[in-house]
């Protein structure tokens, strides 16, 4: 099961070095195989010529960018999002070479599977002497919890992917395996997109396998695996994700919509009378299957490791009774040890009877002796590195490792190193030949395995065990399996819609993302505010600013300290000019938690919010507010008005694009609902906090204090095109609080909540007839504000802060965030998880 | 020696909790030298689903989940079990202990399995050659294992100090050793972390100790509470307990509930909740004899 030839073998034994032998060249062929089959697409893209395909390409960059493809990298300091690396110009295989592939890649997922069947049930292998016991009991991944629990399907190993490599003599070897959470099928999926769109003519001609097929059987199988069938309707598939963080969150979000399934968090679902739910706006609703990316040991924090809160406390129970199914089971994650690679050949005769078709690139466990001394006596030409993760670190010194070695050899396994194959790449304006490996996917269905006729290529720089990592910056390619036939002619995109009944309403929202989606509605309108804010005072504030003057800017000085923008006494009397223009500057770019309202710490809140909530929103909405925290990245060195203003205008236009695309291309489902009720509360709230300092202002009366409340309320065209003269104090306040058809006024406001709260999906209180609490609120500041006339401002003798309109305000001020607090309360019951022990 | 038992731990929470969920190992464990009489478990506020099981290392266990909003949870359990006399065999005439680390090297033999898998790492006690470097001092190259043992337990109830405010559940080895003070957890945890280190099977006993002592003997340490040990295989004899941190090697004053790895395979109640704020726990154990 060497790579290597005997010459070789020899010379890795006595020390000496003979030169490697060249790559296997992958559109060139020799030896083993041939390369016929890239003549096709070569001589397209050669006639094509450098520059069409240089404009092709960069498309091919703009569509990947467009459709937010990303991978997330792990302490990348210059944000966490990278963009899918892709070179168009596909990996191709040839179908007899496939079939060989395809035949080995089988034979080892159902090896794999009928291993984790043996070492979570009878562990026949280990009493009989076929598996080293360490294999299975030094793994922390082995989980002892889940131990005897048989799925209902019978299959433990649903999705399995490997990554395989050829050797320069032509020949395929597998590199890894995957069989806890195989990632990159999503991936392979968007490079297909995006590969079929860029040679749409060399797609067509080179009769291409296409991948639908198996993701309609994926569907099917998942499906299948339901622990309940017959309980009635389709199954309620979930992706249980760890969140947005992760480094292939993308994939995971395109996957779940892609097959029509959600995505869940842990906190989402939660486990009750022994059965997993969903957690929605209207209530607990039952999980069949979890399509899981969270890791096996992190999935129940009650049975498995106690502290991570990513997974659902109770699962391994719900498995344990048959309520549930999870893919791939929990603990599947133990034969993707490179240790076991060792054993496969004599496993698969004594388990399956048959040779292995495919070997694994060779590998020694160190915790057998012979393995062991083969190692520390070769370990300039291998790879060493830990057999079960588990937190184990590589030593850095090799006399260090000798030692770690010697003290504890089942932690240890070492790995040859191979010269993989080259194939062509596009890089500037030509082409080069970088190493590739190719992870192939397989779907472990009730009558055997299947495999994704395609694959993720990974091009880059890369001999050893651990292949190509997208990690370090290399690039995926597209995989053209060719077949001899002609192929069915169905795009993926019209596979998806043709198999999807029509609806008109979501799955129901889990109450986790209604409460993202309400505080980015809160903060986005918040943020709003603080800009409108700041700019009134920077247009009305200047070094010569003083008596009357200073008396009109300080009704909006002291809304940016309740904005906590500035500093608590900066509208103090004595605030000299060179101390407020530093406020400003906080105002702007302070990143301390005392300023929570300065523009940049609100971006930051808004762009994190939106992040939690991008699997429901569009790329342009996200790419609206992704700009936000840009803008407010660079500070000025000095202070300059002009260019605060600049940027104020810069972070409106910005917010308003935002609620532009909000109303015009989100579909009014809960989602929406819960974000524009946030926008209507915290609207609300800037107006009124802002009018009641205006209100006990000596100047309240004043055109200049006047215009400024317009500013705020975005109303100045409205004014004008109905008064035509100075703003008036009591047309100004009627127009910005009474106005129904203003959408700026208060009860405008108002109305809208009313709308909302009516179309809420209601328990308990709220049915049957009975107001809600919340709805309790609204009527009463509803009518408040009905009741109002402006006119009475004028007519008030006591002082403006008693009259009734101030009355008003501060009514509003007090209930409205009453009613956010039972909205959350209502709503949103689902976090704070703790643990307890005794 | 029979005992009646009983085990009463309460939670109170400063919010209210909305759904929490629990695992529970309290029922003692049916062996060789233990029969259970009876057991029953107590909680409220009521759960919704009670199911109890026997884990992957032979111990009973019972998961609840409560879904009714509460501050206060009462868990008790009580059970009546008969511990019979125990004569320990004598250590200087046990095997070598360099022959029975070498019936743990590879390839050992499958009728071996059951004991190597305390040899290994669990994800409390990680082996290390400090450990190794530190427990040789008590194993020469001829010494019998039990001999050695003995020897290990003494010079850990020695050097290292029972302390019940030093350490929490989830203080890391590590730290318990550099500080040489710990409960009973940590007693059993740094033994067997020496004893793995050596390549020798060894595992956590969790249990009880009668409360009060029988005429004329001092009270132990860990009698108000549950108690933790561990124990040690031994070819001839199988799984051999020793308490360090009373410095014995247990008789019928021992009741023991599970075995395990290390502590996170026994422990005896834990459960994750949804709300709850700030939590204070109580727990009175009574271990009484009776007859």
């Amino acid at each position: 099961m060497r790579v290597t030839s005997e010459a070789e073998q020899a010379s890795l034994m006595s020390g000496a070095t003979i030169p490697p032998p060249p790559p296997y060249r992958e559109a060139v062929g020799g030896g083993l195989a041939a390369a016929s089959h890239w003549e096709g697409l070569m001589g397209e893209v050669r006639a094509m010529g450098p520059q069409e395909l240089s404009r092709r390409f960069e498309s091919a960059r703009r569509i990947i960018q467009e459709q937010g493809v990303t991978y997330n990298v792990y302490g990348d300091s210059l944000g966490m999002e990278r963009p899918w690396e892709l070179d168009p110009l596909p990996m191709l295989l040839s179908a007899p070479e496939w079939a060989g592939i395809e035949r080995g890649l089988i034979q080892r997922a159902t090896l794999l599977n009928r291993l984790l069947a043996d070492c979570y049930g009878p562990q026949k292998l280990i009493h009989s002497g076929a598996l080293p016991p360490a294999l299975l009991f030094a793994q922390s991944d082995f989980l002892r919890a889940v131990h005897g629990i048989q799925p209902a399907s019978g299959v433990f190993l649903n999705c399995y992917a490997a990554d395989i490599a050829r050797s320069p003599e032509g020949r395929w070897w597998v590199l890894s395996d995957r069989t806890q959470i195989p990632t990159g099928a999503g991936y392979t999926l968007a490079n297909r997109l995006v590969t079929a769109r860029v040679l749409p003519e060399a797609f067509r001609e080179n009769r291409v396998h296409r991948l639908a097929g198996f993701f309609r059987q994926f569907r099917a199988t998942l499906a299948g695996t339901c622990a309940r069938p017959g309980a009635g309707g389709e199954p309620r598939v979930v992706v249980l994700t760890p969140g947005p963080y992760n480094e292939t969150y993308f994939e995971q979000a395109y996957l779940a919509r892609y097959l029509g399934y959600s995505l869940v968090e842990g906190q989402d679902l939660t486990v009750h009378n022994r059965r997993v739910y969903l957690k929605t706006l209207s209530g607990l609703e039952p999980v069949d299957v979890i399509l899981r990316r969270v890791d096996d040991a992190f999935c129940d924090p009650l049975e498995l490791r106690n502290d991570s809160i990513l997974g659902v406390p109770g699962l391994t129970e719900a498995l344990r009774a048959g309520n549930v199914s999870v893919a791939n089971a929990l603990g599947s994650g133990i034969v993707q040890s490179p240790a076991f690679r060792p054993f496969l050949p004599s496993l698969c005769r004594s388990v399956l009877g048959e040779d292995l078709l495919l070997p694994s690139l060779a590998t020694w466990w160190c915790g057998q002796e012979s393995a062991q001394r083969t190692v520390l006596s070769n370990m300039e030409a291998l790879d060493v590195y830990p057999a079960f993760g588990g937190g184990v670190r590589k030593p850095a010194t090799q006399a260090e490792m000798r030692e770690a070695i010697a003290f504890a050899p089942h932690r240890w396994v070492a790995q040859e190193r191979m010269r993989f194959s080259v194939a062509p790449c596009w890089e500037k304006d030509g082409f080069v030949e970088k190493p590739v490996v190719l992870r192939v996917f397989l779907l472990g269905t009730p009558d055997g395995y299947i495999v994704m006729p395609g694959a993720l290529t990974r091009a880059g720089v890369g001999t050893g065990a651990s292949g190509i990592s997208m990690q370090d910056g290399s690039t995926s390619k597209d995989t053209w399996v060719l077949s001899e036939q002609p192929v069915e002619e169905v795009t993926l995109l019209q596979s998806a819609e043709s198999r999807m009944e029509l609806r008109r309403v979501g799955n129901n929202l889990p109450s986790r993302l209604a409460d993202n989606f309400f505080w980015l509605g809160r903060y986005t309108e918040r943020m709003d505010a603080a800009a409108r804010t700041l700019r009134a005072a920077l247009l009305r504030f200047s070094p010569e600013t003083g008596g009357s003057e200073l008396e009109q800017l300080r009704p909006l000085l002291r809304t940016l300290e309740a904005q906590d923008q500035i500093p608590p006494g900066s509208s103090a009397q004595d605030r000299s000019v060179e101390a407020l223009e530093g406020d400003f500057m906080e105002a702007l770019y302070s990143q301390v938690p005392a300023r929570a309202g300065s523009l940049r710490n609100l971006a930051a809140k808004v762009v994190r919010l939106a992040m939690l909530v991008r699997d429901r929103t569009s790329n342009d909405l996200w790419r609206a507010l992704s700009q936000l925290e840009d803008s407010v990245a660079n500070e000025m060195t000095s202070w300059s008005a002009g260019e605060a203003i600049g940027l104020l205008n810069r972070v409106l236009l910005l917010s308003a694009s935002f609620k532009g695309i909000v109303r015009e291309n989100m579909t009014r489902a809960q989602g929406w609902r819960f974000l524009d009720m946030g926008q209507r509360i915290e609207r609300a709230l800037s107006l009124c906090t802002f009018l009641r300092e205006t209100l006990v202002s000596a100047q309240a009366g004043h055109p200049s204090l006047l215009e400024s409340v317009l500013e705020m309320a975005d109303s100045t065209i409205t004014y004008r095109s109905r008064y035509n003269l100075l703003p008036n104090l009591m047309a100004v306040y009627d127009l910005v609080l009474l106005d129904d058809t203003n959408p700026r006024s208060l009860l405008f406001q108002l109305e809208q909540l009313e709308k909302h709260l009516e179309r809420l999906p209601r328990r308990g209180a709220g049915t049957g007839g009975l107001v809600a609490p919340d709805q309790r609120l609204l009527i009463q500041m509803l009518n408040a504000t009905r009741l109002l006339d402006a006119q009475e401002l004028g007519l008030n003798s006591a002082g403006l802060e008693r009259s009734e309109t101030a009355k008003l305000l501060q009514l509003v001020l007090t209930l409205l965030p009453q009613l956010s607090e039972i909205l959350a309360v209502t709503y949103f019951e689902h976090s704070n998880i703790s643990r307890t022990h005794a | 020696m029979d005992y009646q038992l009983i085990h009463k731990t309460v939670y109170h929470y400063s919010e209210p909790v909305t759904v929490s969920q629990h695992a529970a190992r309290l029922e003692p464990l049916q062996d060789a030298r233990q029969v259970a009489l009876g057991f029953n478990l107590r909680v409220e506020p009521l759960p919704d689903v009670v199911s109890t099981r026997t884990d992957y290392f032979g111990n009973r266990t019972t998961v609840f989940g409560i879904r009714e909003l509460h501050k206060e949870l009462v868990v008790e359990s009580s059970s009546r079990v008969s511990v019979s006399r125990f004569t320990p065999p004598v250590p200087g005439l046990s095997a070598g202990w360099r022959e029975v680390a070498g019936m743990f090297r590879d390839p050992v033999s499958p009728q071996n399995t059951g004991p190597y898998e305390f040899c290994l790492d669990s994800p409390m006690v990680r082996i290390a050659p400090m450990y190794a470097h530190w427990a040789k001092r008590s194993f020469g190259a001829e010494t019998p294992l039990l001999a050695g043992v003995v020897d290990l337990m003494e010079r850990l109830h020695c050097e290292f100090e029972f302390d019940p405010v030093a350490t929490e559940v989830a203080t890391p080895l590590e730290a318990v050793w550099k500080e040489r003070r710990g409960v009973c957890q940590d007693f059993a945890h740094v033994a067997l972390a020496c004893l793995r280190s050596l390549g020798l099977p060894a595992r956590y006993v969790s249990g009880y100790l009668r409360t009060v002592p029988p005429p004329g003997q001092a009270r132990m340490q860990g009698a108000d509470a549950s108690h933790a040990w561990f124990s040690v295989f031994c070819p001839a004899n199988g799984w051999v307990d020793f308490d360090p941190t009373n410095n014995l090697i247990p008789s019928d004053g021992h009741i023991t509930v599970a075995v395990g790895r290390d502590y996170s395979d026994v422990s005896p109640l834990c459960g994750i909740l949804t709300g709850g704020g700030e939590h204070t726990v109580s727990v009175a154990v009574d271990v009484i004899p009776l007859g």
